[in-house]
């Protein structure tokens, strides 16, 4: 099989496990309006300075509810031996990073999709800005959290507290980005032109380009028994 | 008996670097003898970093060469890094409340020296979380890597972050008289020392651990 086909089965694999029990979509969706909510209870959503907050409350909704899909995303496998089969499946441990970074992403991108729209509700927030951009950016900070995530995941997975473990290392490494993403993002609801967050866009695509490749390089030292 | 020198060493310039700061540099006209944490301050940011950098070159040279004591070497001087990392962040304040009237400001190099400290805690957490020996140099090596990846980009981020607002004091407009520079170089010298001292001790104390577990568990068995 090719490497692209081997990945797709993979992916294929994790999303038919999910939608026949769907536990963990449900629970990170149902996290990521939860926070939403207590957000609008800790400021005032009729108040101006929502408008500042804003970015910053969609940002952290997503990291929590994320950090929820990322620690299931190995610590699943360890039932009935399902890691074993899954290195069995493949010579390549990156396959195995590429896979579960595809399907982790495909999940996220299912939460945004529902929950972003229900906190422009929320909040009342009209878009300035072009929604392409936002979509981009939106869509490439995911790309970051989640390629550091899932490796990271796979580390912590060897522990027997991960769920511990994993917010604690990840959410230092996460910092550029987040600074990043949340900067764009607000610009970007505020109307800006392009040249005012490029540098952003930079620093994002710079983010997910080098924790994509190191995190597959260094993906086979984490597979090893 | 290169250690022996080492500590001698170490001790002499760390009482010479003492005594120039204490009595022999004169005070700073504007910020008067608070500036006097300069020498440490700097002295301590500059080892905390030199012990990272140390740490992602154990990191890589233990997954190339799978032996113990790069593992050693680096998750000693992980925790010196972190321990003046910690001097750093507490002698800023101090030295930032009489100056800045804050105890802390956002400025990029506080920052980032913040983020960096969380990362070396987390790395530590790591650390303590395998009991697996094996798996245990092996983690720490890969996430000491990982770290030292992304300080750079949490310096860009933040220096652009910041840029918006107004910097409080910028690097340039530090203007030394040529008696604080040799202070400032000594004290330099003295920690430097003193973390090659305290590496060394630390990766000796490790290895007799590592000793006494091997004949605990030959005892056991």
């Amino acid at each position: 099989m090719s490497y692209y086909n081997q990945i797709r089965v993979l992916v294929w694999k994790d999303l038919a496990s999910e939608f026949r029990s769907k536990e963990m979509l449900n629970s990170m969706l149902i996290f990521a309006l939860l926070t939403t909510v207590i957000f609008s209870f800790a400021f005032d959503p009729e108040a101006d300075t929502v408008k500042k907050v804003f970015p910053g409350v969609i940002w952290v909704a997503l990291c929590f509810a994320g950090i929820l899909g990322l620690n299931r995303s190995f610590q699943g496998e360890k039932s009935n031996d399902c890691f074993m089969g899954l290195l069995l499946c493949t010579p390549d441990p990156g396959v195995v990073y590429l896979g579960k970074l595809f399907s982790n992403l495909i999940f996220m991108l299912i939460i945004e999709l529902i929950s972003l729209p229900i906190l422009f509700l929320l909040f009342d927030y009209r878009l300035q800005g072009s929604l392409g951009w936002l979509v981009l950016v939106i869509a490439l900070g995911t790309w970051g959290f989640i390629a550091i995530g899932t490796f990271l995941s796979a580390l912590a997975m060897n522990t027997k507290n991960s769920e511990l473990l994993l917010p604690v290392i990840l959410f230092p490494l996460l910092i550029p980005l987040l600074i990043a993403a949340v900067k764009a993002t607000g610009l970007i609801l505020g109307g800006g032109d392009f040249a005012s967050w490029s540098n952003w866009l930079g620093i994002i695509c710079s983010f997910d380009l080098i924790f994509t490749v190191v995190s597959w390089f260094l993906f086979d030292y984490v597979l090893e028994v | 008996m290169a250690k022996k020198a080492l500590t001698w060493l170490t001790y002499l310039s760390v009482l010479a670097a003492t005594y120039l700061v204490f009595m022999w540099v004169p005070n700073e006209k504007v910020m008067g003898p608070v500036q006097k944490i300069f020498y440490f301050h700097v002295a301590a940011a500059w080892v905390g970093f030199f012990a990272f950098l140390i740490v992602f070159l154990c990191g890589v040279a233990y997954l190339v060469t799978r032996a113990e004591k790069w593992d050693l070497y680096g998750a000693s001087s992980a925790e010196i890094g972190v321990l003046f990392t910690t001097i750093v962040l507490i002698t800023g304040p101090i030295w930032a409340r009489p100056t800045w009237n804050a105890w802390w400001t956002w400025d990029p190099r506080l920052t980032t020296t913040l983020v960096l400290w969380f990362i070396y805690l987390a790395y530590l957490m790591v650390r303590t979380s395998f009991p697996e020996p094996e798996k245990r140099m092996r983690f720490s090596a890969i996430f000491g890597i990982i770290g030292f990846i992304d300080v750079p980009i949490v310096w860009f981020s933040i220096r652009w972050w910041r840029t918006i607002h107004p910097v409080v004091v910028d690097g340039s407009g530090f203007a030394m008289s040529s008696k604080m520079l040799t202070t400032l170089l000594v004290s330099l010298v003295a920690f430097t020392l003193l973390y090659l001292y305290l590496l060394t001790t630390r990766v000796a104390v490790a290895r007799i651990d590592n000793q006494i577990q091997r004949i605990k568990e030959a005892v056991l068995r």
